[in-house]
């Protein structure tokens, strides 16, 4: 990019000149470029140029295609049948923590039933479930560190349930009452909690995934700072829709170029609304892309917890390692519900489609049979479960709908740190405006009224 | 994320009994929608139409695009799930009609979408893609404001430009679309030139100004959709091909005493409030005018009314801050200083996002119209 400042365009012009006048000699001199001065051996069987350093030569004239690389494999512990596949596989947590994790995984998808019909009976205004996909948010979350920060896209209410966010947290926040993190202002689902390090979650696709590495990349700076500090990874969520975006190939880029402990987690359940993968991408998924930004990559199956387990667990490890390093997980997993309330995904795909799937897998019937095998899970414990967490979540539910809104002076603040002279002032008018006409707003729903929308003195 | 308009009902408000203004549009009784054909065929600008179908606002886009797949093949359609027929069902039927060579989705890649059709536009196609939300343009930032806004300035004597290049974006505020489906960026498209900006207030409006932008402008357009107005604005479209000039304003209610200046979904706010206005004062008199482009704009239209009337309030949905009502605003004391009776007045969102639960204190309602207008005329 040409700068227009006139001080680096008298270096641009310098250094142009100098590689006119001698153009087989490298004008680069700075010491920690070194890639780039590396030279050309006579007679090396290897390209040594800056951008491919291991490249023998060869006479033979052929390109590459995607068809000639088999795809790479999907690493399971446990099939659908709930039967462990890996041999070498030992459950590393109690029973006690396999029923917890369980557990969150029917909290997410009976709040998801839930809350779909009350924004059906037009209660919230919006949702999105997680219905399949409950095994990728509860099982990385459940070997994360509590500490490592968290940036999610939009399906990782597993994650926030894990980590202990509460049934009224979720309610508070699904209908904007004054009780929510994120003061009313945000659509349902967009949870955020600083206690529980999870970023709030933004409606724009992709764009969590750079902040996941320059969050990555200040988690390694502040340990080289101080080496006492916990070493800790930034893990963040996307869809295979959402690796089409700019900000996820800017994202791999800069993590690898930078070495950030961030661990990729990427959702592909196979459409993004109605964009089935066929139009999304072409390749081997999103694990390829890992691979050719010089990423370590796996590919699991996301609807196995313990594989999910596993693959995060390691991955974390290695994102640790060497200063750190990212690490990319692709979860194939199937959307079985629709994208959001304001879809019906029957439009396009068939009803059969989704049924096959809903009866082939499902992550939770897996890690049930799985547990049932075991012997630690039963139709009546099931039965127990599933009235006690429906209880609960009906109790919040009923509990956060009576809630006031937040204050409606709330909307003008966290703009800036402070009140802007604009704002105040703007605070003032609509404030004269509900005083004017006060038959024509419903302020006594919202806390403390139109006092709200006093000016604070001090600010 | 990405939904769709829909009304809701409990959460939405408790619309109380005793409210006179800030009741919710009636868009079956609106002035602004022509429900028979022949209040809309005797407008000038439609008087040479032959039939008319009765559509809402994503059936006349729909039809818009129809017409002109149909009438020119170096029309292209795409966009994130265009295929089946877009999250607001826009694109419905095209598919099927054209084949996916010419209407298709795209990933999900604004950049890529806006810069793929500067590309097909520089070589001679006429591409109208689908950014699925307002919202959602920002990666296509550069594109628009680097690339296309720049294309027929940096070609220069070579004469190439990208007439043809339509981006299509739903904009505006819904009731529940909080901070990322609510956004109405007009004001930012503006103040890089080289982009007409056009955004319609009704489905018989729509169809002309699209067709306008897709086959007739030289220049690119981008051309947003207030999105609640979907399903809710019904009228009379004509069935067949009709273009509306861009860069013209159109008055809508001639009066006397103030100026109105709106364009999108507000025009009906407007509406209502001067409505609401006449039965406390039956003498008011106060001229509507719709801006439809929102730049270029039509400065001739809008100080004429001005200097006859005295006052003028603009009236638009984003952020009073730096908004197209600061540039009229500007316009106007500029121009007629002389003749203005009373400051030039803004009203606009307040300069904040959009709060879920505050949407409909945010934005501007009837009421602060209404009290806008007598604060006027009072003055």
């Amino acid at each position: 990019m040409l700068n227009p400042l006139k001080a680096n365009s008298r270096v641009l012009r310098r250094a142009s000149i100098r590689r006119l006048a001698k153009p087989s000699v490298s004008v680069i001199s700075n010491p920690i470029r070194s890639a780039g001065s590396l030279s050309q051996r006579p007679n090396s069987g290897f390209v040594s140029f800056p951008g491919a350093l291991k490249s023998s030569f060869t006479s033979s004239l052929k390109f590459e295609t995607p068809d000639s690389y088999t795809a790479l494999p999907t690493y399971r512990v446990v099939d659908q049948n709930g039967q462990v596949v890996d041999p070498s596989f030992n459950a590393d947590i109690s029973d006690e923590e396999v029923v917890k994790l369980y557990k969150d995984m029917l909290f997410i998808s009976i709040m998801d039933l839930i809350m779909f019909d009350a924004q059906r009976q037009g209660r919230i205004s919006f949702y999105m479930v997680s219905a399949g996909e409950e095994a990728v948010s509860v099982g990385t979350s459940s070997v994360l560190d509590r500490e490592d920060p968290v940036f999610c896209q939009y399906r990782e209410q597993g994650l926030f349930k894990e980590r202990g966010f509460k049934t009224e947290q979720f309610m508070a926040q699904l209908f904007a009452n004054k009780n929510d993190n994120g003061r009313g202002r945000n659509m349902p689902i967009h949870y955020g909690c600083k206690p529980l390090n999870i970023h709030t979650v933004s409606s724009p696709l992709a764009t969590q995934l750079p902040q996941a590495s320059g969050a990555a990349y200040a988690l390694k700076l502040q340990r080289l700072q101080d080496p006492s500090s916990k070493p800790r990874v930034a893990a963040v969520f996307f869809g295979e829709g959402a690796a089409s975006e700019g900000d996820f190939h800017a994202a791999l880029n800069i993590a690898a170029t930078r070495s950030c402990p961030v661990i990729f987690i990427c959702r592909n359940n196979g459409f993004a609304i109605s964009t089935p993968t066929l139009d999304q991408y072409r390749g081997d998924g999103i694990a390829s892309r890992g691979i050719g930004y010089g990423i370590d990559t796996i590919r699991i199956d996301g609807n196995d917890i313990w594989a999910v387990r596993e693959a995060t667990k390691k991955a974390r490890e290695m994102a640790l390692q060497d200063g750190g390093k990212p690490v990319l997980i692709e979860a194939m997993t199937y959307r079985v519900s629709h994208h959001s309330t304001s879809d019906d995904s029957f439009a396009y795909r068939a009803r059969v489609e989704v049924e096959d799937w809903k009866r082939r897998d499902n992550p939770i019937t897996r890690l049930r049979k799985w547990m049932e095998a075991k012997g630690i899970w039963d139709e009546a414990k099931e039965k127990e479960a599933r009235d006690s967490l429906r209880k609960e979540i009906l109790k919040g539910f009923s509990e956060a709908e009576r809630e006031k809104k937040p204050p409606i002076g709330s909307m003008f603040e966290d703009i800036y740190e402070g009140l802007t002279p604009d704002l105040k002032e703007q605070m003032g008018q609509l404030k004269e405006i509900l005083e004017t006409y006060p038959e024509e707003y419903d302020v006594a729903s919202y806390e403390g009224g139109v006092d709200s929308l006093n000016v604070p003195k001090d600010n | 994320m990405r939904l769709a308009t829909r009304q809701y009902k409990r959460y939405a408000s408790t619309a109380a009994a005793a409210r006179q203004l800030n009741v919710p549009i009636n868009f079956g009784t609106t002035p602004l929608l022509h429900k028979k054909p022949d209040t809309l065929t005797s407008l000038p600008e439609f008087s040479k139409v032959g039939t008319t179908k009765r559509m809402n606002l994503f059936q006349s886009v729909n039809s818009a695009l129809q017409t002109a797949l149909r009438s020119n093949p170096r029309v292209l359609c795409f966009g994130e799930d265009v295929g089946f027929g877009g999250v607001f069902r826009c694109t419905t039927g095209l598919q099927e009609e054209f084949g996916d060579e010419r209407v298709f989705n795209t990933p999900l890649t604004e950049q890529g979408i806006v810069g793929a059709a500067i590309g097909a536009a520089a070589e001679g196609m006429r591409p109208v893609v689908e950014i699925q939300f307002a919202d959602y343009v920002f990666p296509a930032f550069d594109q628009i404001v680097n690339e296309a806004s720049k294309f027929r300035y940096r070609e220069g004597a070579t004469g190439t430009n990208l007439g043809g290049l339509v981006i299509r974006m739903p904009c505006g505020g819904v009731g529940h679309g909080a901070l990322y489906h609510s956004q109405s960026p007009e004001a930012l498209f503006c103040h890089v030139p080289g982009f007409r900006v056009v955004m319609p207030r009704s489905p018989s409006q729509a169809k002309g100004l699209l067709l306008s932008a897709i086959l007739e402008s030289e220049d690119p357009v981008i051309f947003m959709e207030p999105k609640i107005l979907y399903r809710a604005a019904v009228e009379e479209v004509p069935d067949e091909y009709y273009t509306l000039p861009l860069g013209k304003a159109e008055v809508i209610t001639p009066g006397s005493d103030l100026t109105i200046i709106s364009y999108g979904r507000p025009m009906y706010t407007c509406a209502a409030a001067i409505e609401a206005a006449k039965k406390n004062r039956p003498d008011l008199s106060v001229e509507l005018i719709d801006l439809r482009s929102i730049y270029p704009w039509d400065r001739e239209t809008v100080l004429q009314s001005v200097a006859k009337t005295g006052r003028a309030m603009v009236v638009h949905e984003s952020m009073v801050n730096f908004g197209v009502g600061a540039e009229i605003a500007a316009t106007i004391q500029e121009k007629i200083f002389m003749q203005l009776q009373a400051p030039v007045r803004r009203i606009a969102g307040w300069t904040t996002h959009t709060g879920l639960a505050y949407e409909k204190y945010i934005l501007p309602d009837v009421a602060r119209i209404y009290d806008g207008i007598f604060e006027m005329v009072d003055y």
